[in-house]
């Protein structure tokens, strides 16, 4: 039975109270020690097969009878207004079936146009090549606004300072206060302070954003790259003012999304308006410019740090001022602020966290948003202090542990980051590394290492079904999506254990909202630990249904059934009545369906996951190159579903974190306003010969008061202390202290230049 | 508007050569198609041939989700020409299993779960083909080599370069008397 329930909810950083739907009562979870057969061992993905020889189907592969192809026309000034718009020509180009501008949808396109890459107009037509051509057929006429493209001139000479701010977003600053931060500073006895700067990153999902739209009377089919089907259909059924059950939303692989794609955006509603308008379907997938033009980023921030501690290494004080260029979509700062309330136990803690609007694209959330760019100031000034105080970084990281959540005072559901520090420790090394440095020597090597909390409990609401066939297989019909992570393999996972099925028996149906119930988007590492339970609920009804069912057809209680390996035995007999495929088909054709939720969170308990990273570096004195020679992972994030996946999940997150630490930038010209680098050539990623050996492991302990699989999520925590590792890394190797990140060739070798061989600081 | 209208307006657009027959031999069939001569190969197998597999990620030469092999060797197929192509052999990701049964190269990439997203799959694994049909006993750097034009955005490298050496082995213990011929098949 339905019923509502109120529950609370982390996600990325921010907790709040909502009320959910769930299910009847949640089952027992699974202890710490249950025996699991399938749970827990590494299997290879479900769907590797489909995977490995282009037969998995991603939304740009899509292809329907008589499917058009659309192109987008974009704002080439990063603010404008629009004095005239003629589409005759693009219109009248043979092979062109539809053409939308604000001449005929004005709910879409604005004349005013925010920043350099904002829609104009759309066209859709015959293939992809005609659409490029007709697009540049379009003549605008526009009025040239002036822009600002950067957060910096808010700066009051060339420092962040309180209250100063010009034109924050929503007029004031996100402000949080714990203690009180005078008296921490007072009773300091050392006071560290930093202006730190984070780079804009961009996503680069291989796959681009983009739709299929197609018709049929009133009712729409759209398939999306996405991590939210649901949130797609809600967002199309408002926009079109249609009901729910006339809006399909399919995305059964998707070429990544890293938080790009858990937002909504006008790629599917062009499509949709672009095949009502020529009556086929259409196609528009964005290009890998227009990809890093609209889509998100991860925001630039500037951080002025101060941190206060007694000689012994404890916080005083932590008092942070934040500012984040959050470009032009309206949406507000991520918990930058976050590491810093509740990484480390310190009793006065303020941060003050400024969004400003700016001509440019839109920022969005990007794996572990706000965390990754706050953890980078904190964990660096940290190392600063350890530094001045002679204290081991490690040493201050354990002095400061925090044994509840700081923020709240509550226990924590589990908590081993003590464990992830000793054992990345003793893995690297960390007590035996010694300076093998020579001020002389052209290859430099550090250490360095770093923290990270994330929540990732998952919560309400989400639903799943289990079918069981008259064949004795089973389907699981879920509403989420597989971002890439291997969650379709989990989930079979899961109801294999609870049918006590093989997992060849099991097909995972998702990403259909025909198809699947509700299920929350593929973010904030959500969708293991908010579905999975209701995936194992829904595979427990399934059983109990069978069960019944078996037992009526041997004239038993049901609760005196097993099924084992295919047989069905009465509890205290040793020889099975019958195999279970047997059983069955004496039952005629059935289809019997499982229900499972989501339920609440409780209260009182932070769930919460940890992890530290050990970084060691090479650093050429003479190139300015850094090799990352090993990076140790260890990671707590509860129960791990499947340790093969874990590990991947692990190893990518350090290698888009190696790219965050040396390399990514996003490059805005000042002078236009225009994007310098929305290409795989100039945006630096990384590559096969950028991989250092990755070292993951686990602290893998079920936090059976999180949820009922004890497993929290792990796709976002294991890039929050990368960079962070290595630029303590790098000012281990060669004694300087990068404030800002990329830390790059040449802010190395400039660096150098400048501090000679003594110790410094390097904007 | 009327298509038919719409072309009996237009006169002001020159838009080049028109198409032009082209026969393409992919994973050993015979396909002839029409097309004009500014497709790429990767536009031809995707739209005019439905072969999806391949994938445009940059369509600029710069990750390698594209990859096939033309004669042999690992090309990006979004800057190559499909009417240049004729009379080469050109192996995509479709040309790789038989029917259910993987090539060893695609079962090393399930078993060591050689990928997140799967999108630049495709790629990857024709490129650890080219390197392994040229050089059946690559070392580590080799394969880091071979590997360095094809881009992971979910930074699955580590199990590629296990795949590719699982691979490799089992490629060696399939046809053993083949040999080594000479130049490593790296992306160019």
């Amino acid at each position: 039975m339905a019923k509502l329930i109120k529950s609370k909810l982390n996600w990325e950083g921010t907790t709040f109270e909502r009320t959910s739907v769930v299910d009847d009562e949640e089952p027992a979870a699974w202890t710490a020690n249950a025996q699991l057969n399938c749970v827990g061992k590494s299997h290879p993905r479900i769907d590797g097969f489909q995977r490995v020889t282009g037969l998995a189907k991603y939304t740009f592969d899509i292809k329907l009878p008589g499917m058009l192809y659309a192109h987008v026309l974009r704002s080439p000034y990063p603010h404008a207004r629009i004095k005239q718009i003629d589409v005759s020509k693009a219109d009248k180009f043979p092979g062109v079936r539809a053409v939308i501008s604000s001449l005929n949808e004005a709910k879409i396109f604005n004349n005013v146009l925010q920043f350099a890459g904002d829609e104009v107009a759309a066209l859709a037509a015959d293939n992809d090549d005609i659409a490029e051509d007709a697009i540049n057929l379009m003549e605008v006429e526009y009025e040239i606004l002036p822009f600002n493209a950067d957060a910096e001139p808010h700066l009051i000479s060339g420092k962040l300072q309180e209250r100063q701010i010009v034109a924050p977003l929503d007029g004031n600053p996100k402000i949080y206060r714990r203690g009180n931060i005078q008296k921490g500073f007072q009773e300091a006895d050392v006071i560290v302070e930093e202006t730190f700067r984070t780079q804009s990153a961009l996503h680069n999902c291989l796959e681009t954003h983009g739709a299929v739209a197609s018709w049929n009377g009133d009712e729409l089919t759209v398939w999306e790259s996405t991590q939210s089907i649901y949130h797609v259909q809600k967002y199309l059924a408002e926009f079109f003012k249609l009901p729910l059950n006339k809006i399909r939303v399919i995305c059964e692989y998707m070429g990544g999304g890293f938080g790009s794609k858990q937002s909504s955006g006008k790629w599917s509603v062009m499509a949709a308006l672009l095949a009502r308008e020529a009556g086929r379907p259409v196609q528009l997938m964005l290009t890998r410019k227009e990809e890093n033009l609209v889509t998100g980023h991860r925001a630039p921030t500037i951080q002025r740090l101060r941190l206060g501690a007694k000689n012994d290494g404890t916080l005083t004080a932590i008092d942070l001022v934040a500012m984040v260029n959050v470009g032009a979509n309206g949406s507000l700062a991520r918990a930058v602020e976050g590491p810093y309330h509740s990484m480390y136990n310190c009793p006065n803690v303020q941060t003050e966290l400024h969004s400003v609007f700016t001509n440019t694209g839109p920022h969005g959330s990007f794996r572990a948003p706000g965390y990754v760019e706050g953890a980078f100031p904190l964990e660096s000034l940290l190392d600063e202090l350890a530094k001045r105080l002679k204290i081991d970084p490690m040493e201050i990281r354990m002095k400061n542990y925090a044994f509840t959540d700081p923020t709240t005072g509550q226990n924590y559901s589990a908590k081993h980051l003590d464990k992830c520090y000793q054992r990345g420790a003793e893995i690297i090394g960390w007590g035996q590394r010694q300076s093998i440095n020579n001020k002389s020597s052209i290859l430099r090597h550090g250490y360095g290492m770093a923290s990270q909390t994330w929540g990732g409990g998952g919560g309400p609401p989400a639903f799943a079904w289990v079918r069981l066939n008259s064949d004795g297989t089973a389907e699981v019909n879920l509403g989420s999506q597989d971002i890439g992570t291997g969650v379709k393999t989990v989930f079979a996972q899961i109801a294999a254990e609870e049918l006590e099925l093989e997992l060849d028996q099991i097909v995972v149906h998702i990403g259909d909202t025909a198809r699947g119930p509700f299920g929350p988007g593929s973010g904030g590492s959500m969708t293991v630990a908010s579905v999975g339970p209701a995936v194992r609920q829904a595979a427990i009804d399934a059983r109990r249904q069978l069960y019944e069912v078996v037992g009526g057809y041997f004239e038993v209680p049901a609760d005196q059934l097993r099924i084992r390996k295919g047989n069905v035995y009465v509890l205290e007999e040793t020889k099975p009545r019958m195999s279970l495929q047997n059983t069955i088909r004496q039952l005629g054709e059935f289809t019997i369906i499982g229900r499972g939720a989501r339920g609440a969170n409780r209260y009182g308990t932070a769930v919460t996951t940890f992890g530290a990273q050990f970084a060691e570096v090479e650093v050429n004195t003479i190139t300015g190159e850094v090799k990352v020679q090993r990076l140790v992972a260890v990671h707590d994030v509860g129960r791990i579903m499947n340790p093969i996946g874990a590990d991947g999940q692990v190893a990518g997150a350090v290698i888009q974190g190696i790219g965050y630490a040396l390399t990514e930038e996003r490059v805005i010209d000042h002078a236009t306003g225009i994007i310098l680098n929305p290409n795989l050539e100039d945006y630096v990623l990384p590559t096969a010969l950028d991989v250092p050996s990755i070292d993951s492991s686990f602290i893998d302990d079920s936090d059976i008061d999180a949820n009922g699989i004890g497993a929290k999520g792990l796709g976002e925590p294991p890039i929050i202390p990368t960079a962070p590792a290595i630029a303590n890394a790098i000012a281990e190797a060669i004694g300087i202290r990068f404030l800002s990140l990329p830390i790059t060739r040449a802010k190395i070798i400039e660096a150098l230049q400048k501090t000679g061989s003594a110790d410094g600081v390097y904007p | 508007m009327p298509s038919t209208q719409k072309k009996l307006q237009f006169q002001d657009n020159v838009r080049g050569p028109g198409k032009v027959p082209v026969t393409l031999n992919v994973n050993g069939s015979s396909y002839t198609l029409e097309i004009e001569p500014r497709r790429t190969l990767l536009d031809a197998l995707r739209f005019d041939l439905n072969m999806t597999g391949s994938k445009k990620v940059c369509g600029m030469g710069e990750c390698g989700a594209c990859t096939v092999l033309l004669d042999g060797k690992a090309i990006y197929s979004c800057l190559t020409l499909a009417v240049e192509c004729e009379g080469n052999i050109i192996l995509t990701i479709e040309g790789l299993a038989q029917g259910q049964n993987l090539d060893p190269i695609q079962k090393a990439f399930v078993d060591e779960e050689a990928f997140q997203c799967g999108f630049c799959t495709s790629g990857q694994i024709m490129s650890v083909k080219a390197l392994l049909d040229t050089n059946p006993d690559p070392t580590p750097e080799e394969i880091r080599r071979a590997m360095s034009g094809n881009i992971c955005r979910c930074g699955a490298y580590p199990n590629i370069f296990k795949a590719a050496t699982k691979a490799a082995a089992a490629y060696r213990k399939q046809r053993p008397a083949k040999k080594n011929g000479g130049k490593h098949g790296e992306t160019d």
